[in-house]
C-alpha cells in the first residue's frame, strides 16, 4: 500500500504536517532508498523517521599496513615493546624529534607581526620554489639557469607523486608506470586513483639481500618507449639498496635510448649519506644529459616536518617555453583538489634555506640524525655478530637510508612481536629511526630467537 | 592531442630530440586567480582589487585575528611537528562539526557521522566528490546556477557528471524559488545536490526560512542526497547558530546530509588549508566505516591534512575564553562589511544613479552580485583600475572607507550609459 503526502504540491507547509509525511512515507513500501541504477542498497523497512543512509553499503577499508603496525603497537601494555614500523625519526631516547633550525625559523614567523595569512598562489610559495629546485638540482644547474625548470609547492612526497601523476594521466601519451618491486606501499595506490596503470620492474634480490640489476636492467629494456619509470633517488624504501654510481649511469642510459620517462622520488635527500648532495647524484645525472624528468621531493623527513606536509613536485622540460605551459597546467590539477597548498611548513622551510647560518646548522643537524642511523646499524650487526646468530648480516651496513630489510620472513615477524613485543612490518622492514643503544640488544635477541626457533 | 616521438628521435641515442611536452597547451586561467594577477600588475596607485573572498580591514590590510595570535603562540614549537595524533585530529573534527550540527546534537554524541579533516572547503568537496565516485559511480552532482566555479572543476576532475538547477534570477535579482523546486522534484529520486546553506556563492541570495523547510521537505519526497558546502559560516548574519539554520531544518526533517566546512575565510586561516568533511550515517560503525574510506582516499591524494591549521582551529575551538574572542571577531568582520555595504549603496544612491541598488544590502556575505556586464567590468578595470571577476562579482570584504566613494563614482560612471540606451530603447517600443 502506498501512501501519498498529503499536501498539494508546491506549497510551504507546517513543521507538523512536514513530520507527519515524513513518517507516512517511511511506513510505505515505495522504493524510499533506490538510488539511479544503483542496487546495492535495499530500503530498511524498520527505518522510522532516518533513511537509510546512502552509504549503508560502504565497508570498512582495510587499515593502512604501515600505520596498523603503530595502532598495534599502541595497545600492547609491555614495558620493553619497541615500534620499528613507521619511518619516522626518533632520538637515542625514543622521542620524536624538532630539529632546532626548525623551531628557530618557526619562532621567527610567530614573532613576525607582517607575517598574514593570505591564499598562496596555486603553485606554492615562489620562494620556496626555488630554493627546492636548487636543493635538489643544485645550485649551478643549467636546467635552472635555463629556466627549463617548474617546480610547485605540493603536498609532502605523496601530494608531489600525486600531482605528477595527475599530470601526466592528462598530457603524457604513456599511461602505464613501472615501480620497482618491492616498494613503498601507498606508491601503487597513488598511481592507480592519478589513472596510470602500474607495472613493476624487479629490484630486490632476496638471496643476496641486494639489487638485483640484471633483472632491473631487463625489465626496463623491455618496457614500451616512452614508460614512466618510478626511481627512488636514494635510501630506497623498503630495502635500503640503493644502486651504485655506476649503476646508476647504465640505468640511465638505458632509460635514455628506451626514451623512457623518469619519475623521481626523493624523501631521503640528506638523510642517506648525511650528505645533500650525494643523495641527489642520480637525479643530477640524469638532468646533467640534458634530458627530460620528474622530480617528488619530501621534506618530511630531512627537516622532521611530517606532519605540516611540505613537498615540491619539479618537472624539467626541454624549454623554458615547454616549461611555462607545463606549469599552467599543473595549476589546472590543484586548483580542484585543494586550491593552493598550505603555508606555514613551506615558509619554515623557505626561512631555513635561504639563510645562510640556519641552512649550515640545519645540515649539521641533518648528518647527526643521518650518523645516528648508521651508528645503528653497526650496533645491531655487531649485536648479532656476538650472539653467533647464524647467516650474514652484513647487509645491515650495506644497505642505506631509515630502513633495513632484514631479510626475516612473516612467520619470524609475527614470533618477535608475539614473544619480544617487536613491532615491524610484515615484510621484515624496520626502521632503524626507532632503534636506541639501548634497545639494540632486545632487537638482537629477538632476530636470534626469531632465525633459530622460528623457520 | 598525444603526440608520438618522430622517428629521427628514435634513430639517435641522445636525448636531444625528445620532447615530451611539446603538446601541452597553456591552460586557461582561473577566472578568480587571474583577477589577482591582473590587480598585480597594474601599477596605478587607485587600483582596488575586489576579485577574490578575502577580508581586509578599513585600512585595505589583511588581517590576523587575535584568537588566531594567541593560538599560535601556544603552539609554537610543540612537540607536534610529527605526524597528526590522532587525540588531536579527532577533537577538531568533533568541534568543527558541532559548529554545524549544534552543540549539543545527538548526531555528535552518538557518533553518527563520519568526520575528516581536509583541505579547506575545496579538498573538502574534492574528497566528497571522489567518495561519491567510489561509491555511486552512476551518479552526478546537481550545481545551483550560478555557483563557485571551482565546483565544476572538482566534480569534473573527479569524474562525476554535473548538471545545473535554477537558483539566480537575473532579472529579479533573487532566488528563482519555484524553478528550484522544480528542479528538485524533476531531478530522478536519490539525486545529489550541492546547497550553499548560507552567504551564496556569487550571488548573496539565501533562501528564507520557509523556503528552506520546503526544500528540505522536496529533497526528502524525493530522497535527494544534500550536500552543503559551508564556507561562510558567521559571514552572512554574524551568528554562527542563525547560520547553521538550513542545516539544522534538513538534519530535523532526518536527511543524512554531506557538509564540507571550511576555516579559510570566518577564521582567517585561507592559507593554512583547514576545513572538515562530515558525512550522516545510520550508527557509529557505519560512520567508522565511512571515514576509513574516506582516509583512503586522502591518503592517496596527499597522506594527511597539515597540522598547524588543524592545531590552530582545534585550540581556538576547544578554549571557550578563545572560542569567546572569535565569536567576537567574526561579527566585527562582518559588521564592517555591513557598513560598506550601507555606504555604497548610499553613494550611488546620492549620485542620482537611476538604478535601484537596494541588492547592495539584501543579498549577505562577502560579495555583491552586482549585474554588472563583462563589458561594464572590463570598463571598470580599463579606466578605474577596479578588478572583479567577470562575472560582476564584487567582494564587498575589499571595500573600505578610503575606497568607497572611488567605487561608487566609478560604478556609476559605467552603469548611467547603459540605463539611458535602455530608457531610449524603451521609449521606442512604447
Amino acid at each position: 500500500m502506498r501512501l501519498e503526502p498529503t499536501l498539494p504540491t508546491g506549497q510551504a507547509s507546517s513543521p507538523t504536517d512536514r513530520r507527519l509525511n515524513a513518517l507516512l512515507r517511511h511506513l510505505s513500501s515505495s522504493s524510499s532508498s533506490a538510488m539511479d541504477t544503483d542496487n546495492s542498497i535495499s530500503p530498511s523497512p524498520t527505518s522510522a523517521f532516518q533513511h537509510d543512509s546512502v552509504f549503508s553499503h560502504v565497508v570498512q577499508a582495510p587499515e593502512d599496513p604501515i600505520l596498523g603496525v603503530t595502532v598495534a603497537y599502541n595497545k600492547d601494555p609491555s614495558p620493553v615493546k619497541l615500534n620499528l614500523g613507521v619511518g619516522a625519526y626518533r632520538t637515542e631516547e625514543g622521542k620524536p624529534l624538532v630539529l632546532n633550525v626548525v623551531r628557530k625559523a618557526e619562532q621567527q614567523l610567530v614573532n613576525d607581526r607582517a607575517r598574514v595569512k593570505e591564499y598562496l598562489p596555486i603553485i606554492g610559495l615562489a620562494e620556496f620554489n626555488k630554493l627546492s629546485a636548487k636543493l635538489i638540482f643544485g645550485a649551478d644547474s643549467p636546467a635552472i639557469q635555463e629556466n627549463r625548470v617548474t617546480t610547485v609547492q605540493c603536498l609532502s612526497g605523496t601530494g608531489s607523486l600525486r600531482v605528477g601523476a595527475e599530470f601526466l594521466a592528462k598530457h603524457y601519451h604513456q599511461r602505464t608506470i613501472y615501480i620497482p618491486l618491492p616498494t613503498w606501499g601507498n606508491h601503487p595506490k597513488v598511481f592507480t586513483l592519478a589513472g596510470l596503470s602500474v607495472k613493476t620492474y624487479r629490484y630486490y634480490d632476496p638471496a643476496t639481500r641486494g639489487l638485483n640489476f640484471q633483472g632491473l636492467l631487463e625489465d626496463l629494456g623491455s618496457a614500451p618507449a616512452g614508460a614512466i619509470v618510478l626511481l627512488h633517488a636514494c635510501a630506497h624504501n623498503p630495502t635500503g639498496v640503493d644502486p651504485t654510481l655506476q649503476q646508476w649511469e647504465q640505468i640511465r642510459q638505458l632509460m635514455r635510448s628506451k626514451k623512457l620517462l623518469p619519475f623521481f622520488d626523493s624523501a631521503y635527500q640528506g638523510f642517506a649519506s648525511g650528505s645533500l648532495d650525494a643523495d641527489a647524484q642520480s637525479v643530477r645525472m640524469f638532468v646533467a644529459d640534458g634530458g627530460e624528468c620528474l622530480a617528488a621531493q619530501s621534506y618530511a623527513k630531512n627537516m622532521g616536518l611530517y606532519g605540516e606536509r611540505v613537498g615540491a613536485l619539479s618537472i624539467v622540460c626541454k624549454t623554458a617555453d615547454v616549461a611555462g605551459k607545463v606549469e599552467s597546467q599543473l595549476k589546472l590539477v590543484i586548483r580542484p583538489m585543494y586550491s593552493n597548498p598550505p603555508i606555514h611548513g613551506a615558509s619554515i622551510v623557505a626561512a631555513i634555506l635561504r639563510d645562510r647560518n640556519l641552512y649550515s646548522e640545519w645540515t649539521i643537524e641533518l648528518k647527526a640524525m643521518a650518523d645516528r642511523i648508521i651508528s645503528m646499524r653497526h650496533q645491531l650487526c655487531d649485536a648479532l655478530c656476538a650472539r653467533g646468530t647464524p647467516g650474514d648480516w652484513s647487509h645491515i651496513i650495506k644497505q642505506i637510508g631509515m630502513f633495513t630489510f632484514t631479510g626475516l620472513n612473516s612467520k619470524q615477524v609475527t614470533f618477535m612481536t608475539k614473544e619480544y613485543h617487536i613491532y615491524m612490518t610484515s615484510d621484515g622492514r624496520i626502521s632503524m629511526a626507532g632503534l636506541s643503544s639501548k634497545t639494540v640488544p632486545h632487537l638482537a635477541d629477538a632476530i636470534h630467537a626469531a632465525v633459530t626457533r622460528v623457520v | 592531442m598525444r603526440r608520438f616521438f618522430t622517428s629521427t628521435a628514435r634513430r639517435r641515442c641522445s636525448t636531444k630530440n625528445i620532447a615530451w611536452w611539446d603538446h601541452v597547451l597553456p591552460a586557461p586561467k582561473d577566472p578568480i586567480v587571474c583577477v589577482t594577477e591582473a590587480f598585480h600588475a597594474d601599477s596605478s596607485p587607485n587600483k582596488i582589487n575586489l576579485g577574490v573572498g578575502t577580508y581586509r580591514d578599513d585600512e585595505g590590510r589583511p588581517v590576523v585575528l587575535q584568537c588566531v595570535r594567541e593560538a599560535e603562540a601556544r603552539i609554537a614549537g610543540s612537540r607536534f611537528l610529527e605526524s597528526n595524533s590522532a587525540a588531536v585530529s579527532s577533537k577538531m573534527v568533533e568541534e568543527s562539526v558541532k559548529l554545524v550540527f549544534g552543540q549539543d546534537s545527538d548526531v555528535v554524541n552518538e557518533e553518527r557521522f563520519a568526520g575528516v579533516q581536509a583541505l579547506s572547503g575545496t579538498g573538502a568537496c574534492r574528497l566528497f566528490a571522489e567518495f561519491q565516485r567510489r561509491f555511486h559511480p552512476e551518479s552526478r552532482i546537481y550545481l545551483p546556477d550560478p555557483t563557485w566555479s571551482n565546483h565544476h572543476n572538482i566534480w569534473r576532475d573527479a569524474q562525476v557528471p554535473a548538471k545545473n538547477y535554477h537558483y539566480y534570477h537575473p532579472d529579479s535579482k533573487g532566488l528563482n524559488f519555484s524553478a528550484l523546486i522544480d528542479d528538485i522534484k524533476n531531478a530522478p529520486d536519490g539525486s545529489f545536490f550541492l546547497l550553499h546553506p548560507c552567504a551564496h556563492n556569487p550571488t548573496g541570495v539565501d533562501p528564507t526560512e520557509d523556503q528552506w523547510k520546503e526544500i528540505s521537505y522536496q529533497c526528502k519526497v524525493k530522497n535527494h542526497f544534500p550536500f552543503f558546502d559551508m564556507a561562510y559560516q558567521g559571514f552572512a548574519s554574524g551568528d554562527l547558530e542563525k547560520d547553521a539554520q538550513a542545516i539544522r531544518i534538513f538534519l530535523e526533517d532526518g536527511h543524512l546530509i554531506g557538509c564540507a566546512q571550511s576555516f579559510a575565510k570566518n577564521m582567517v586561516l585561507y592559507g593554512h588549508r583547514v576545513g572538515c568533511l562530515s558525512i550522516l550515517c545510520n550508527d557509529s560503525k557505519q560512520g567508522a566505516a565511512v571515514r576509513s574510506q574516506l582516509q583512503q582516499i586522502a591518503s592517496a591524494m596527499y597522506g594527511s591534512p597539515p597540522v598547524h591549521g588543524v592545531l590552530l582551529v582545534s585550540t581556538i575551538l576547544s578554549n571557550p575564553d578563545m572560542k569567546s574572542l572569535w565569536i567576537e571577531e567574526v561579527k566585527m568582520m562582518l559588521y564592517r562589511i555591513q557598513k560598506m555595504r550601507t555606504t555604497l549603496q548610499e553613494s550611488l544612491e546620492n549620485l542620482d544613479s537611476p538604478l535601484n541598488w537596494e541588492n547592495i544590502t539584501k543579498q549577505v556575505g562577502l560579495f555583491f552580485f552586482s549585474g554588472l556586464t563583462p563589458n561594464q567590468v572590463e570598463q571598470l578595470a580599463r579606466e578605474f583600475h577596479i578588478y572583479m571577476t567577470r562575472d560582476g562579482r564584487i567582494s564587498m570584504s575589499c571595500v573600505t572607507t578610503g575606497n568607497v566613494n572611488y567605487l561608487a563614482n566609478a560604478i556609476h560612471e559605467v552603469t548611467r550609459s547603459s540605463k539611458e540606451e535602455t530608457k531610449i530603447l524603451c521609449n521606442i517600443g512604447a
